[in-house]
């Protein structure tokens, strides 16, 4: 049973980070994925100082409020003119470092672990069981993560052609009246819900790996943005499982091999992806160049 | 008051300020032209990607030497370098999500082996995953020479070639047609930037080995336009947020060196960005009224000359 909800867990911190994911590998964003999950651990450190307990909705809201002060930190610079590698690279160091020294100060009264924080322990989700009325109804992180996925799918499915029109063309959006600004922040919170829910059972190192590296898996192999989200959750969720089993044979980390293991599946589409493969690529030049000497 | 200056007389300690010094100073002169180059995320990408090579290092040897881990880690780097330069020639994948990917899968990759040495019950291991954080307080005296040296090599191939690196940091175009060998000059930033980062890892850990790459450079960058100047002040910056942060750490609290380094650098960053002249905010208020009262003086009187002559 505990294998179930840690594959469980697994698969729906992919599907929700890479749904959110593709909008930001098509946005030239990545980077900002990596930042918001790294910067949000003050957030949570606070918010668990403050209200004690690891599972409070408390939490969940001091994390989204971090992460978007993250982001508007990040924009704010760029526009006083940092470049914005830069930016994104001061802002979440400052406030990782932060959320890390608040770790050590109080490490000794709370069960807040820094190794935990950073790439996570999705082997004890199950024993962190929600009851209600005495009943078992699963753990904790799996509602959590659950109910971020849920909130993403809503609201991406409500406002897909808005989303969609934002990322390949700002412009034409802001022309046709989308209010641009609004949906670059509905995506940053909805990046940071979605960090926050997962990073606290899976870790900051997983999180960031599923909000790039399925959807740039994707990425290599259609042309179709609905496409490219779907080919992402499976490719998440199918990392996700075998990353799991290759854990457990190998006796290591459960977030750290489901990560290789998306990078495995990268590396096979960078090489033989049908349509931007290098291998095929290459294969099809080779021929073109053959032809062409017939030709003559 | 009495741990403190202990702590300035102890010559082991003043080894290790002196070490976290040179390697702020160092990491600040780099990170200026990684930033000129808008490859500031580079120091992020490979401080992570260092972490597998130091895993197999240990793997491999068995023992913790820091020669090793260095040289683990800089393969590792130089391996990373490559494969971010080829995800982005050969695909669609543009360099954010190239970064990103190579950073979480090597540091996923190192995060298994990390796992699987601890679990293997290696006595020897306890401690590898200082490297996570760093603990400047717990490095050797010969790991802080051996950072120290490698820390005056880095400022001093920075200072030999800053004429050319200057060049190609600005126009790199110009720079290949005078004749420079631009692809060889590129490398060598980048693995200038390796050995930062792996000479980093120590005492400030791979997590946030970037910061100190990043925010100095950034905060020089708030006080000055001449490159010269940024590249001291950066040096500057690097330095004094070494110092002060391992001095703390080391003061016997236990904390890990490496963010409270980051957060002193990024004291100095807020500093810069509110009171550089110029650039900073304080400034551009002041600038901002002054403007202001000045234009409102000037319609007053021009609204006086109009009535003046309506009269």
């Amino acid at each position: 049973m505990s294998t179930f909800w840690i594959v469980l867990t697994g698969a729906l911190v992919a599907s929700a980070c890479s749904i959110v994911g593709c909008f930001l590998v098509l946005r030239k964003m990545a980077m900002i994925g990596d930042a918001i999950s790294h910067a949000v651990l003050p957030g949570i450190v606070i918010a668990f100082l403050i209200g004690g307990s690891r599972d409070s909705l408390l939490m969940l809201l001091g994390a989204a409020a971090i992460g978007l002060l993250a982001v508007f930190l990040i924009q704010w610079f760029h526009q006083s003119g940092v470049p914005s590698d830069a930016s994104i690279g001061v802002v979440f160091t400052a406030l990782f470092a932060a959320g890390v020294v608040l770790v050590s100060m109080y490490t000794r009264d709370i069960d807040l672990d820094l190794d935990c924080v950073l790439y996570g322990e999705i082997a004890y989700v199950p024993w962190n069981m929600l009851q209600i009325a005495g009943v078992d109804i699963g753990p904790k992180a799996v509602w959590g993560v659950g109910l971020a996925l849920l909130l993403s799918v809503v609201l991406i499915a409500a406002f897909y052609k808005q989303f969609k029109i934002c990322s390949f063309d700002p412009a034409m959006a802001a022309a046709v009246g989308i209010p641009v600004a609004l949906f670059h922040y509905l995506l940053m919170g909805l990046v940071s819900v979605s960090t926050v829910a997962s990073f606290e059972s899976v870790g900051a190192i997983l999180v960031v790996g599923m909000l790039v590296v399925p959807p740039a898996t994707a990425y290599l192999l259609t042309e179709k943005l609905g496409r490219m989200i779907v080919y992402s959750v499976l490719i998440g969720c199918a990392s996700s499982v075998i990353g799991y089993f290759a854990a457990s044979m190998l006796d290591a980390s459960i977030a750290g091999s489901m990560i290789s293991i998306a990078g495995g599946i990268f590396l096979i589409a960078l090489l033989f992806s049908p349509s931007h493969g290098v291998v095929l690529r290459k294969i099809k030049q080779k021929q073109m160049v053959r032809q062409a000497s017939i030709a003559e | 008051m009495s741990t403190a200056l202990y702590i300035w007389l102890d010559p082991n300690v003043q080894w290790i300020l002196f070490g976290s010094m040179l390697l702020g100073l160092s990491s600040g002169v780099i990170g200026s032209f990684a930033y000129l180059r808008k490859q500031s995320l580079m120091g992020d990408a490979l401080s992570h990607a260092a972490l597998p090579g130091v895993c197999i290092a240990f793997m491999l040897s068995g023992s913790k030497s820091i020669g090793l881990f260095l040289l683990g880690a800089a393969v590792a780097g130089v391996i990373a370098t490559f494969g971010i330069g080829f995800i982005t020639r050969n695909s669609r994948v543009k360099q954010d999500a190239a970064l990103a990917i190579v950073l979480t899968v090597f540091f996923g990759i190192g995060i298994v082996l990390l796992t699987r040495i601890q679990h293997s019950g290696n006595g020897n291991q306890s401690g590898l995953d200082k490297f996570l954080f760093g603990q400047a307080a717990s490095m050797m005296l010969s790991d802080v020479m051996i950072m120290a040296a490698i820390s005056l090599v880095l400022v001093t191939v920075c200072s030999l070639l800053f004429k050319e690196f200057k060049l190609l940091s600005f126009d790199p175009g110009f720079a290949r047609g005078i004749g420079y060998p631009v692809a060889f000059m590129d490398q060598l930033i980048m693995f200038l930037i390796v050995v930062a980062v792996v000479v980093g890892i120590q005492a400030v850990g791979v997590v946030l080995m970037s910061a100190l790459l990043i925010t100095p450079a950034v905060s020089a960058r708030y006080w000055t336009e001449k490159l010269g100047m940024m590249v001291v002040l950066a040096g500057l910056f690097g330095a004094l947020s070494g110092l002060i942060g391992t001095f703390i750490s080391a003061s016997g609290n236990n904390l890990p060196t490496g963010p409270l380094t980051v957060l002193v650098a990024t004291a100095v960053f807020a500093l810069s960005v509110a009171a550089a002249p110029r650039r900073g905010v304080i400034s551009k208020l002041l600038l901002r009224a002054s403007v202001r009262t000045q234009v409102r003086r000037e319609q007053a009187e021009v609204s006086g000359e109009r009535r003046n002559r309506a009269v």
